[in-house]
């Protein structure tokens, strides 16, 4: 037997170390060291009812125990056989207590639709992604449908965009198939740029054939003949995996002319981006694969009607792709069974930032944020106090605690003064400062600008300069009304997209934090201590004790005293560089 | 070479596919047939999977223990990378995660030999498709 005592971080808060080693104890004492062993594991993702002791081979799973229930769990359930009923889970729904944790596949809040192959096959054989139904959807669109009614499974799945704009993915499709042309394409949009994001890497390192099937499932439906995929070349192994499986495809005539003997022609191209955020943009990307400078223009024409090479054009994202052949094989009502009633179906969300389990996800819409970070997330790092989670990376905003139950869908969070974005969460704590969260994401988007419109070129670097004097404690009140106005001039004039949201970090952060921002420009602090110039480093005279350590390890020379006599900072001098801070072994260093 | 000339065609070779696949992964063949796979993402490489996967080809050789070791994406588990899934013949898969050469000696000596479980094991938190 083995009992499964939950090592992750929520759980070992809650004493999950001290019940393993209660259980080791108590099973040696009855000598039962060698019929069952006590194992430390991950997060169970359901820190909301930890610590959690799972026994195999049975899996009963307990949940809430506590160090003193080991000996009970010894006792009744290893030598006696019998569960320990009161730590068994109660179905809330159902009000009963579970005893087989296969029958709660509730408690998994995940669902893997896009990520279904991802660390399951291996991306390189494309026998492994046949044998899990791979290519049956292209198979059956091919001989079974008309290209309308595979547009029509698709609007009626409720399939929308994953790129970040959420348009539905159905009619776009419709639109570049009732354009009429002698050639259309396909383009498969894997130029990933929000800083932390990286889902639609992840789908093209570990399932790559999912996204060229889709790709021919588009082309069978709009009458293109023709696939690109434009991919950053900053991400050489999902080029490298996607270029074999293309070949693999082609061997096996699963791309090229007479498709499964159905006369359908389809084959798929690479094009590389040189890591413009702006590419992510359609029509920049569009001009960026037909060789020009990667600069956006007006809409319309939309890529449907003029795009590359002014042929029609359907520009999906990796992710949107990757759903297309289960909502095929699985219909429509399955897919939109899922999620919520305008988000239908599931999202990958790549965590990082201050939460325990950084990773990759993917839940179905309609889950809470709360679930999100504290569930499957594992909650804060450290124990510290969560702070604000930015969703949509450049392009989108901070979320607060007042936040954390509303159910994401691309709806409630444009509503919260966020957004979808492609799926990037960067969690904060206590520790972030969120008038540098913002400057941070605006020097993103100065440098990515691409230069075209002076609202863009010239508004976001304003923009910029004011919150930089804000953290150096050089801002006035005046000045934060003067970059709300600012913002809202360039999200009304801005060209394209990432001029028209770039302003969103600094209006969510005002929106949410504006005491913060307060704090800056009156008081000349900064409350989360990130602030370097805002920040003064003081010896307490009642805690030094004289041993010099900051003095020796200061690189400035900025500390003086006599030995066994308090010392002094000089701030004239100091740097700021936290040495002192770090070597000081009676905390009598303070910022304030 | 084999080219897919039709619906029917592609079927039949997911069939056969997937009994090589079922053969593989029940070790139905006279040997204990362990199936080990390698999160291989940017992500795992960048951590060290691919030195635990040299480590493993060349240690259960080594040790004559008849495996198949694949390489595939990334599990979601960032981390706790590099992450390995160990697959023996009548048991359900288990994920191990901060595999090193260390952990990994340790699972093919404890779990792989004697289907001990070791420290390390990373729950199955979601739902595949394959259960709706």
């Amino acid at each position: 037997m083995h009992l499964l005592v939950c090592g992750g971080t929520g759980c070992r808060a809650s004493a999950s170390d001290s019940i393993a080693e209660k259980l080791k104890a108590e099973l040696a004492a009855n000598n039962l060291q060698d019929e069952a062993q006590v194992i430390q594991t991950g997060c169970f993702g359901f820190c909301e009812k930890g610590p959690i002791v799972k026994v195999l081979p049975d899996n009963t799973f307990y949940t809430q125990v506590k160090p003193e229930d080991a000996p009970e769990i010894v006792k009744e359930h290893i030598i006696k056989g019998r569960k320990v009923e009161r730590l068994l889970y109660v179905d809330p729904a159902k009000k009963q207590k579970v005893e087989d944790s296969k029958h709660m596949g509730f408690y998994r809040k995940q669902m893997r639709i896009a990520l279904r192959n991802c660390g399951f096959i291996n991306p390189e054989n494309i026998d492994e992604y046949i044998a899990r139904d791979g290519y049956q959807a292209l198979g059956k669109v091919l001989t079974e449908l008309d290209p309308q009614q595979t547009i029509d499974i698709i609007k009626k799945s409720g399939l929308r965009g994953r790129g970040g704009g959420g348009f539905p993915t159905g009619i776009k499709w419709e639109i570049a198939s009732k354009n009429k042309a002698d050639q259309k394409y396909v383009v498969c949009n894997a130029d990933e740029g929000d800083p932390g994001a990286f889902m639609d890497r992840s789908i093209l390192e570990g399932d790559p054939h999912s996204v060229i099937e889709a790709m021919a499932i588009c082309g069978y439906c709009i009458g293109a003949s023709k696939g690109l995929v434009y991919i950053r070349a900053e991400y050489p192994l999902a080029i490298q995996r996607l270029r074999i499986a293309i070949n693999q495809a082609r061997e096996y005539g699963l791309l090229g002319n007479d498709i499964m003997g159905t006369g359908f022609n389809f084959d798929i191209n690479l094009r590389y981006g040189a890591g413009a955020f702006v590419c992510g943009e359609e029509t920049a990307l569009i001009h960026s694969m037909e060789g020009l400078r990667g600069e956006p223009t007006n809409k319309p024409p939309f890529p449907a009607e003029r795009g590359y090479m002014g042929k029609p054009t359907n520009v999906n994202n990796v992710e949107t792709f990757a759903n297309v052949p289960p909502i095929i094989l699985k219909g429509a009502d399955w897919y939109s069974s899922i999620g919520t009633e305008k988000s239908k179906g599931t999202k990958v969300f790549a965590l990082a930032g201050k939460i325990n389990n950084v990773g990759l996800i993917e839940v179905p819409m309609g889950i809470t944020l709360r679930e999100v970070i504290f569930e499957i997330g594992g909650g804060i790092k450290n124990g510290k106090k969560f702070k604000a989670v930015q969703t949509g990376g450049p392009s989108g905003g901070c979320l607060t605690e007042k936040h954390l139950d509303i159910p994401i869908d691309f709806d409630n969070l444009i509503a919260a003064g966020s957004m979808m974005g492609s799926g990037g969460m960067i969690v904060m704590d206590e520790d972030d400062c969120m008038v540098s969260v913002a400057k941070f994401y605006l020097d993103f988007t100065v440098e990515e600008s691409c230069g075209k419109c002076s609202p863009c070129r010239i508004g976001n670097k304003r923009l910029y300069e004011l919150l930089d004097r804000i953290t150096k404690g050089e801002g006035t009140l005046e000045d934060l009304d003067r970059l709300r106005n600012l913002s809202h001039v360039i999200k009304d004039t801005a060209l394209c997209g990432l001029g028209q949201t770039s302003p969103n970090p600094v209006l969510s952060t005002l929106d949410n934090f504006y005491d913060e921002y307060v704090a800056h420009v009156v008081d000349k602090k900064c409350p989360a201590g990130q602030c370097k110039s805002l920040l003064r480093y003081v010896i307490d005279p009642e805690a030094c004790v004289g041993c010099t350590a900051c003095a020796r390890n200061c690189p400035v020379n900025a500390i003086s005293g006599e030995r066994k006599k308090p010392h002094e900072i000089n701030p004239d001098i100091c740097i700021k560089c936290g040495a002192c801070y770090e070597k000081c072994k009676f905390d009598a260093i303070r910022i304030i | 070479m084999i080219k897919v000339k039709s619906l029917a065609d592609l079927k039949k070779m997911r069939e056969s596919l997937q009994a090589k696949v079922d053969l593989r992964e029940k070790g139905e063949a006279a040997e204990n047939l362990v199936q080990i796979k390698v999160a291989m993402a940017t992500c795992g490489i960048a951590s060290g999977a691919k030195v635990v996967m040299d480590y493993l080809l060349e240690e259960l050789e080594k040790r004559g223990i008849n495996a198949v070791v694949t390489q595939t994406g990334c599990m979601g588990y960032c981390y706790a990378e590099p992450t390995i899934e160990v697959k023996l013949p009548d048991a359900d898969a288990i994920v191990f995660g901060y595999v090193d050469k260390k952990k990994a000696d340790e699972i093919i000596e404890k779990y792989i030999k004697n289907g001990e479980l070791v420290d390390g094991i990373i729950p199955v938190n979601y739902e595949s498709i394959d259960d709706k």
